[in-house]
């Protein structure tokens, strides 16, 4: 295990409840981890939130994307990360699980998609 | 006219309806099922395990609405699927001619009968537009080469009517930016949400590219609307109009007025491209209520399907 992921972990695990999936997005969605939904998605709220505003797979909870759209508004975050929370956030790369993700935006692997996803975005 | 050449024209109001979920009786009990829709609905949505609930699949009944003379809608979910098996859906049911192809993210497992699946949600909703969009461009998600482009006109789904309100319109416009044309919203008992829902989507120019289809559900009783309210997610119908068709004298009929109050309201807000309905009646209401709202019905083919009908 690297000794970054576990300091990566012992301080976005309890602040956050990061899920360590290696390609954090936080910063985009409101310091809202959207691991936590139980659902994972990444391009959330889907249709199905309560009309509380709690999850539809569990009551008890309030939808985590409901949470990360009124952070991404009202938290003190730069402006670039606020209009980033509009934006169309790539399928999970899975083999990134449980690796840092520090380390992946420092090298940039956080930041590989599928060629067809590249190939669309630039159109 | 295609549903495509419709949604791009906009030369009347389109509507959609929905085959039901279906199990098992063959083909022949299949074609008695979507009947009443021929010569009324311009397409109707092959869905993919509603209400989280197994059923003949969204492939197999969009084959068989085809092979009966209809136009299909592909609806593809993300919730028991990989990336893999999606796009081999999709790209499959286009070597049989299905084009439309509606992506949503999906109920959860829990909303169905077997609870105790495992959810898959490899993609999420826009993810798969912007994957749908990519293989009628040409290319599976790796970049490998489809050739030649399947014609996939690619669609999604919304709901006006549910939390964060103000950002929903927001979330269309996600889907548009990935490829989507048209959009089938989700029931909405709302009117006001669903009025301000069309106004933020005009104000961004999404109608202008993408046809916009308010669902309208179809039922008979106070009871059919109040399960909705309580186990469908996403869904809430306001207390006064449960209230209102169990209080009439004439409930069936008193829902049915409101169904088509809704599609009227529907249709005069700006953007709205036509309404696309659920329907759970099976008493014929589909045809009445295009009727109602002057959709043209193509008799000879309606009497033709019966026909058929009463040959197999």
């Amino acid at each position: 295990v690297n000794p970054v992921g576990v300091i990566e972990h012992a301080i976005k695990g309890p602040v956050f409840d990061c899920r360590m999936c290696g390609q954090c997005v936080l910063h985009d969605t409101g310091m809202t981890c959207p691991m936590t939904c139980p659902k994972t998605l990444r391009n959330g709220p889907c249709g199905g939130v309560r009309d509380d505003g709690t999850c539809e797979v569990d009551a008890s909870m309030k939808c985590v994307w409901v949470k990360a759209e009124r952070r991404s508004r009202t938290l003190p975050l730069l402006p670039s990360w606020r209009e980033h929370f509009h934006a169309l956030r790539p399928p999970l790369d899975n083999r990134l699980q449980g690796e840092s993700s520090w380390i992946n935006a420092v090298t940039g692997r956080d930041r590989i998609t599928p060629d067809g996803w590249r190939l669309r975005e630039e159109g | 006219m295609s549903f495509r050449d419709l949604c791009e024209s906009r030369e009347r109001p389109i509507i959609t309806g929905e085959a039901p979920a279906f199990d098992a009786g063959g083909l022949d009990a299949f074609a008695e099922r979507v009947a009443e829709m021929h010569g009324v609905v311009d397409a109707i949505n092959a869905t993919d395990g509603p209400a989280a609930h197994a059923h003949a699949s969204n492939v197999a009944i969009a084959i068989a609405l085809r092979q009966l003379g209809f136009e299909p809608i592909l609806q593809v979910v993300c919730r028991d699927k990989n990336r893999i098996a999606l796009q081999s859906d999709i790209v499959g049911a286009a070597l049989h001619g299905i084009d439309a192809v509606c992506c949503l993210t999906g109920d959860d497992v829990t909303a169905g009968d077997e609870p105790e699946a495992r959810r898959v949600f490899d993609l999420d909703g826009p993810q798969l537009v912007a994957v749908a969009s990519g293989l009628a461009q040409g290319r599976y998600l790796s970049g490998r080469v489809l050739e030649p482009a399947p014609p996939l006109f690619v669609g999604a789904v919304e709901n006006p009517a549910a939390p964060p309100h103000g950002h929903r319109a927001e979330r269309a416009a996600k889907k548009w930016g990935a490829g989507a044309r048209f959009l089938q919203l989700q029931i909405c008992f709302h009117a006001d949400r669903l009025a301000s829902f069309m106004n933020e989507v005009e104000q961004l120019g999404l109608t202008r590219e993408v046809a916009v289809l308010p669902t309208i559900v179809l039922v008979r009783s106070a009871g059919a609307l109040r399960f909705m309210d309580r186990q469908v997610p996403g869904i809430s119908v306001p207390p006064a109009i449960v209230d209102a068709v169990e209080r009439a004298a004439d409930s069936p009929e008193a829902a049915y007025q409101l169904a088509l109050e809704q599609a009227r309201h529907a249709l005069a807000l700006p953007g709205v491209a036509g309404v696309h309905l659920t329907d759970f009646r099976h008493d014929g209401s589909v045809a009445r209520l295009a009727a109602d709202l002057g959709h043209p019905i193509d008799k000879e083919s309606m009497q033709h399907a019966h026909r058929a009908t009463l040959a197999v």
